[in-house]
């Protein structure tokens, strides 16, 4: 053997590369960056007030990125997540203003939306329908029901009971509950995303899907169950929504699903699937949520928020594009 | 055949990544000869040939045709300057006519605004009538594969071309339909098209063609004419070495065993294959050889319940075997080792530990299915050790490997479950030499340690060097078996293909 088979790549030929390997590092450098810059610029930024507002801006929208960045994972995607979240607070507030105990209207509140995500699941499974098409479809159906119980209106919840109310409102010392569930659900889920085989099979499936189904993965259940997943944490969202705002909003969350699949894809979720973490995705948001809260402090119109996520989003993808092409 | 030079290549290198596909090649194609480019798998040919087409940029170097230095950006480019590829697979849009087909390449160089379809089809009329009796207005799907090969044959000749690039063309081809093709290229090569002629058999090469020239690892080796040498001179020059030492020793009488490890009997599926029976011994490598689309794979994949509804008998060491999915299948012992490394062998943006692991998640876990990640890279670092993987960290993507390497991780996520018996479907296909011998010797190791082995493999060289016998599939049922001094090309391709010449006859 005279010529032996070549060594293979390793890290260390681009210094850009490189530096972009750890996305997470980048994002939180990006973030820390942006703090500096605003203490500066308002001195309102840096107290616990506005800390705790954006936090709390974030908290339930990133339940609902958890969710869409392991759909994106497994080579999914989901836009009817703004919706879903709409739907569940209406289903929940409709059945509490029937007379439903509010805790058996959220459970059934959240039932109903997970059987929305296994609906979907089904066409996408077993009709063989892409996920764009299916989730567009019931963006819309989902809105449609959300206006016609409604007749459009917010429902108002004014009787729900404190500890209800406790969910979205309350606070344990310092930290509102609402960022309490929120570590709760991001914690548990990147733990479970990295170390469990159940999740691992997630990034299999979206990697190479024929590759998964010849290691013998059920990738048809692995997608059901991930589309499945992401509706339920939605209807979970909606009810904590639901318990801060003490109302039901038809309109809610219109354009929600942008933002979701912004922030998991700046954090790493790739469109075509199999890679993603939740820790970045959940950088990705705080990200979004930053920015558009310094914008708003600065005084810069509402309209311009949209067009610079807009560019932070192309620029992310942009990134990401190239790095993939120069590791090929 | 005249001396003049029509295409020249000139020091022209080649990587991917830290693969050096082509290292400072030459080559010289002269008007109308038929040239055929001997080479390993990975040697480096496919890469050429796709310089030439402009589906590739060389790194380095110059392409000359007809003495001026050209820069062929795509196969568009190549097809304005006059050269033709006909690719191993087929790419037919395969709803569309057989005529249409052919227009397709031919419309994409036209000039003209509007298109002549009535001379075009024409044409292709002509053409097709000197290849085969296919009719230009069926749809491809219809064809026969061999048929679409040559539907893809005439959609080069309509471009006019001066360099025909034929890259193993008789694959899917019956021994007649090659005699065909044979036949229609030296009448081309006296027209003055000069044809490069890609294959792996020997005997096409030295029937059919003027000169060969031999790469071997990304290295352009040498040229002979082929009335000067004897085949021998070209598979040493193929190999750099001695051709006696490339496979492993074969099972000796002593180790024969009477045990059977995997017994068919009755296997059929309701189109790809009919009336399967076999049965595979201790110890022995078991060969599958057959045309492309003869169901060879189709066959190996029913038998571990991975593609078709199938009906028949199997038991592995014997127990009947109940499997309703492919996880029943590696739950009993029994893995498939997919062809197509990229498409669906190997996770590439995944970490080696995760690739190694990806069959039985449940060896690297704990109880609530947590994965211990220490456990998970013990394993791929104790069965890379093994099959000799040169790797940098377990945790980078597979992609970062050389294909032989990759290979190795794929055959590594086989040995994970500790399989009782391994189909392993054309196990060396893109992988260099080093790695090739590799391969064929942990099979070897394998089968002595009482793992069944069953090889599929397109390379008849490949199955004879390392099987101890072969079972030969045409049309999916099993037309033979060879074994001992009876395993030769010639009667693999007689088997694989003498029964629709008779057909045809009768």
């Amino acid at each position: 053997m005279e010529v032996a088979a070549p060594e293979p790549a390793r890290g260390g030929g681009n210094p850009l590369k490189n530096m972009f390997r750890m996305r997470e590092t980048g994002l939180i450098a990006i973030i820390v960056l942006l703090f500096a810059v605003m203490s500066f610029a308002s001195p309102y930024f840096l107290t616990w007030v506005n800390m705790r507002a954006m936090a709390m801006a974030f908290a339930v929208e990133g339940v609902v990125v958890v969710g869409m960045t392991i759909l994106l994972i497994s080579g999914g995607i989901d836009l009817s997540v703004g919706s879903v979240t709409a739907l569940a607070m209406v289903i929940a507030g409709w059945l509490f203003l029937q007379g439903v105990d509010p805790w058996v209207a959220s459970g059934i509140s959240i039932a109903s939306c997970t059987a929305i995500g296994a609906f979907m699941g089904f066409f996408v499974t077993r009709i063989g329908l892409h996920h764009f098409i299916v989730s567009l479809a019931v963006m819309v159906i989902a809105r449609g029901i959300c206006l016609l119980a409604t007749g459009g209106r917010p429902l108002g919840l004014y009787t729900l009971p404190p500890e209800f109310k406790f969910i979205g409102q309350g606070s344990i010392g310092p930290l509102p509950l609402v960022i309490i569930i929120f570590l709760v659900v991001v914690l548990a889920f990147d733990f479970m995303l990295r170390r469990t085989t159940m999740f691992r099979k997630v990034f299999y499936t979206g990697s190479n899907e024929k590759a998964a189904a010849y290691s013998g993965i059920k990738t048809k259940k692995v997608i059901f169950l991930t589309t499945t997943l992401c509706s339920a944490l939605c209807g979970f969202a909606g009810i904590i929504y639901m318990a801060r705002f003490g109302s039901a909003q038809p309109t809610f969350g219109i354009g929600m699903e942008l933002n979701v699949i912004a922030a998991a894809v700046i954090g790493g979720a790739s469109l075509s699937g199999g890679s993603g973490t939740i820790f970045g995705a959940i950088l990705g948001t705080i990200l979004l949520s930053v920015v558009s809260s310094s914008l708003a402090l600065l005084d810069v119109s509402v309209y311009w928020q949209d067009i610079i996520r807009g560019s932070i989003l192309l620029s992310a993808v942009s990134i990401d594009h190239y790095l993939h092409k120069i590791r090929a | 055949m005249t001396d003049d030079v029509i295409l020249k290549i000139s020091h022209v290198s080649k990587s991917f990544g830290a693969v050096q596909a082509l290292n400072g090649v030459d080559f010289e194609l002269r008007k109308g000869e038929i040239h055929a480019l001997a080479g390993e798998n990975g040697a480096g040919k496919s890469t050429l040939m796709n310089i030439i087409d402009g589906i590739l940029q060389p790194d380095s170097g110059e392409i000359l045709l007809d003495g001026q230095v050209v820069r062929i950006s795509s196969p568009a480019e190549a097809q304005k300057l006059g050269i033709g590829f006909v690719h191993q697979e087929i790419s037919l849009c395969p709803d569309v006519s057989v005529a249409e087909n052919i227009f397709m390449a031919a419309t994409n160089v036209s000039r003209a605004f509007l298109t002549d379809y009535q001379a075009l089809q024409r044409d292709a009329g002509v053409i097709l009538s000197q290849l085969a009796d296919i009719d230009p207005s069926w749809p491809v799907r219809e064809l026969s594969i061999s048929n679409q090969q040559l539907v893809e044959i005439a959609k080069a000749l309509t471009l006019d071309c001066r360099v025909l690039i034929l890259d193993e063309p008789t694959a899917a081809l019956t021994e007649k339909e090659a005699q065909v093709l044979f036949q229609i290229m030296r009448r081309l090569a006296d027209r003055g098209i000069s044809i490069i002629y890609i294959s792996h058999r020997m005997a096409e090469i030295f029937d059919n063609c003027d000169r060969v020239s031999v790469f071997r690892d990304g290295r352009y080796i040498v040229t002979h004419k082929v009335r000067d040498i004897q085949p021998g001179t070209i598979v040493n020059a193929m190999v750099g070495r001695m051709i006696d030492n490339l496979y492993p020793a074969k099972m000796t009488a002593a180790q024969t065993s009477d045990e059977i490890i995997l017994k068919v009997s009755n296997l059929s599926e309701a189109v790809r294959f009919n009336g399967i029976s076999f049965e595979l011994k201790k110890g022995e490598i078991l060969g599958f050889a057959g045309l492309i689309g003869s169901g060879r794979s189709e066959i190996v994949k029913g038998i571990c319940q991975l593609e078709g509804t199938v009906t028949g008998d199997t038991w592995l060491n014997g127990q009947k075997l109940a499997l309703k999915h492919y996880s029943d299948s590696i739950a009993a012992g029994m893995v498939y080792l997919s062809e197509d490394r990229k498409g669906d062998g190997v996770f590439l943006d995944m970490s080696i530990s995760a690739n190694v692991s990806a069959l039985k998640l449940g060896q690297v876990s704990g109880p609530l299915g947590i994965i211990n990640t220490d456990k998970e890279d013990g394993q791929a670092e104790k069965l890379g050790h093994m099959l000799n993987l040169k790797h940098g960290q377990l945790s980078d993507p597979v992609s970062s490997l050389s294909g032989g390497n990759q290979q190795k991780v794929a055959i590594a996520k086989m040995l994970s479950v500790d399989p009782k018996l391994i189909f392993l479907d054309e196990p060396t296909r893109g992988v260099d030499i080093g790695a090739k011998s590799e391969i064929h010797r942990i099979l070897r190791d394998l089968a002595r340690s009482g793992v069944g082995i069953i090889v599929i493999s397109s390379e008849l060289p490949e199955l004879i060097g390392v099987c101890d016998r072969v079972l030969v599939v045409r049309e999916g049922s099993i037309s033979g078996e060879v074994a001992g001094d009876a395993m030769t090309e010639e009667n693999i391709m007689h088997l694989a293909s003498v029964l629709e010449t008779q057909k045809k006859t009768a």
